[in-house]
């Protein structure tokens, strides 16, 4: 409904304003009248007749519309109005390039998730008062400036998809975090973006890979405490989600999708395949790290040749990366130094990762394993 | 709307002037026909940023100093007054502009339109 505003009234406050009066309107009369046939088309209608009286009673704002000489529907016409849906540009406007990244996270959960000021200050650990003034430094911007309400032009629409799918990604990283909500509402928006954009291999590929980390959630805890993929009671893990993911991921291949996500979502689908294919998870990695070079993807590529060649060779590609100081690569470090017996140097590693972790859950898992080395 | 692109150039005049005059004569080109395209409707190029003189008023008196109001390595060059449907098409005139790949920069800034 927001969409349909925000595209209509090409003004973000106005339009939730007017969504906020719709609401109002409504709780006072459904209850009196009967609720509409066609609810959200009401609301919406309602929305835009709200907000057309709004910019006639102010003239400066009306004198700078175009929407002056648009007829306000009556309501008789508004249960077999069909409405376009516009989340589409609406979702590329929140997360235009222009916009920090912040603001586009915040922005889409707003407008696209529907979440409250504060619930999404609270899922980014920010004041309210800060977020609050985030989002309309945002939409002044959004007004100001100029920027489109639209799905970009074929040219601009690679980058701008992938500014898109980055942000659906990084909510639904902050969710897997431990804030369920946000995840949900990543997956959510990722579901949407497959029904509006389903010739994106991209998108797919981001869905599946969401869906199959997602279906593990329940299984990386037992009793608070992390457990590592391979010892995950498998019952736990959800299996529709896993079908649905690999379904996703089907579709990517099927569109010839290889790009950062599809190949993300084929490394997290081969990981849930027992045995594990290691040959073929580091040959996946491999080509990640071409696309992204990323140190970090190559610390993953590094676990899956020491699974295949052996922890020696693993630990040769580690020591060749330089990324001290991040947590991963330390208890990464560790193990290989574990499993070739040299028990002294991977005491040391773990320390060193169990000094950098930010959660209980993993502290308590490095401290086992600190243990486990001493004993 | 408009939109004004400020032009920061980490070029100095000397260093430009040190290329092959083919390549020269290849960048002022692409900048006259990005002067001439649909949309843009005004621009200049500035004299070298030495030619400065920045002016302060304190408590009615006029205070004048030599040189930039900021001092950077980028300084403004130029600008072009663009009209565009939005934001996204004022953005593909800048990143036409050369200065923006030769190290320097273009700030977009729309216009208050009164």
């Amino acid at each position: 409904m927001l969409a349909s505003l925000v595209g209509f009234l090409g003004d973000f406050d106005l339009a939730e304003e007017a969504a906020q009066e719709a609401f109002a309107i409504a709780a006072h009369r459904w209850p009196r009248d009967g609720t509409p046939s066609n609810p959200g088309a009401w609301l919406t209608i309602t929305a835009r007749n709200r907000a057309l009286d709004r910019l006639r009673r102010d003239r400066t704002l009306a004198e700078k519309t175009r929407l002056l000489d648009v007829p306000e529907v009556v309501e008789d016409e508004m249960e077999e109005r069909t409405l376009p849906d516009e989340r589409l540009e609406l979702i590329f406007t929140c997360c235009h390039p222009s916009l920090g990244l912040e603001s586009q996270v915040a922005l889409t959960l707003r407008a696209l998730g529907g979440l409250t000021t504060e619930e999404i200050a609270r899922a980014f650990l920010v004041p309210e008062e800060t977020m609050k003034r985030r989002l309309s430094r945002a939409k002044r911007k959004i007004r100001d400036a100029g920027i489109p309400f639209s799905v970009p032009a074929e040219h601009l629409l690679p980058e701008r998809l992938a500014a898109v799918l980055a942000v659906v990604y990084l909510i639904f990283n902050e969710g897997y975090g431990g804030r369920v909500d946000l995840a949900a509402e990543a997956l959510r928006l990722g579901a949407a973006l497959a029904e509006l954009m389903p010739d994106e291999p991209e998108v797919h590929g981001l869905v599946a890979l969401m869906l199959l980390d997602d279906a593990r959630r329940d299984a990386r805890f037992a009793s608070g405490e992390l457990v590592l993929l391979a010892d995950q009671d498998r019952s736990r893990w959800d299996a529709a989600k896993i079908a649905r993911g690999r379904e996703a991921l089907d579709r990517a291949f099927a569109l010839r999708g290889q790009g950062a996500y599809v190949v993300q979502a084929a490394i997290a689908s081969l990981h849930m395949e027992e045995p594990r294919d290691w040959q073929e998870i580091a040959g996946l990695y491999g080509e990640l790290v071409r696309m992204t070079g990323s140190a970090v993807v190559e610390l993953n590529r590094a676990i899956a040749v020491a699974e295949v060649d052996g922890a020696e060779a693993g630990l040769a590609l580690v020591d060749r990366l330089d990324l001290g100081g991040y947590q991963y690569f330390h208890s990464t470090r560790a193990d290989l130094l574990r499993r070739l017996g040299r028990t002294d140097e991977a005491r040391a590693e773990y320390e060193r990762a169990l000094e950098l972790a930010r959660t209980e859950p993993e502290r308590r898992f490095l401290q086992r394993r600190v243990a486990e080395v001493s004993a | 709307m408009k939109y004004l692109l400020q032009i920061y150039s980490a070029v100095l005049r000397e260093e430009f002037e040190r290329l092959p005059t083919d390549e020269q004569e290849a960048i002022v080109g692409e900048y006259m026909s990005i002067r001439k395209s649909p949309g843009v409707i005004g621009g200049e190029q500035l004299q070298p940023v030495e030619t400065a003189t920045t002016v302060r008023v304190r408590n009615g008196e006029t205070l004048l100093t030599d040189g930039p109001f900021v001092d950077a390595k980028e300084h403004l060059g130029g600008y072009l007054l663009v009209e565009a449907d939005d934001l996204d098409a004022a953005l593909e005139v800048a990143a036409r502009i050369p200065a923006a790949r030769m190290g320097g920069a273009v700030e977009v800034r729309p216009l208050i339109e009164r």
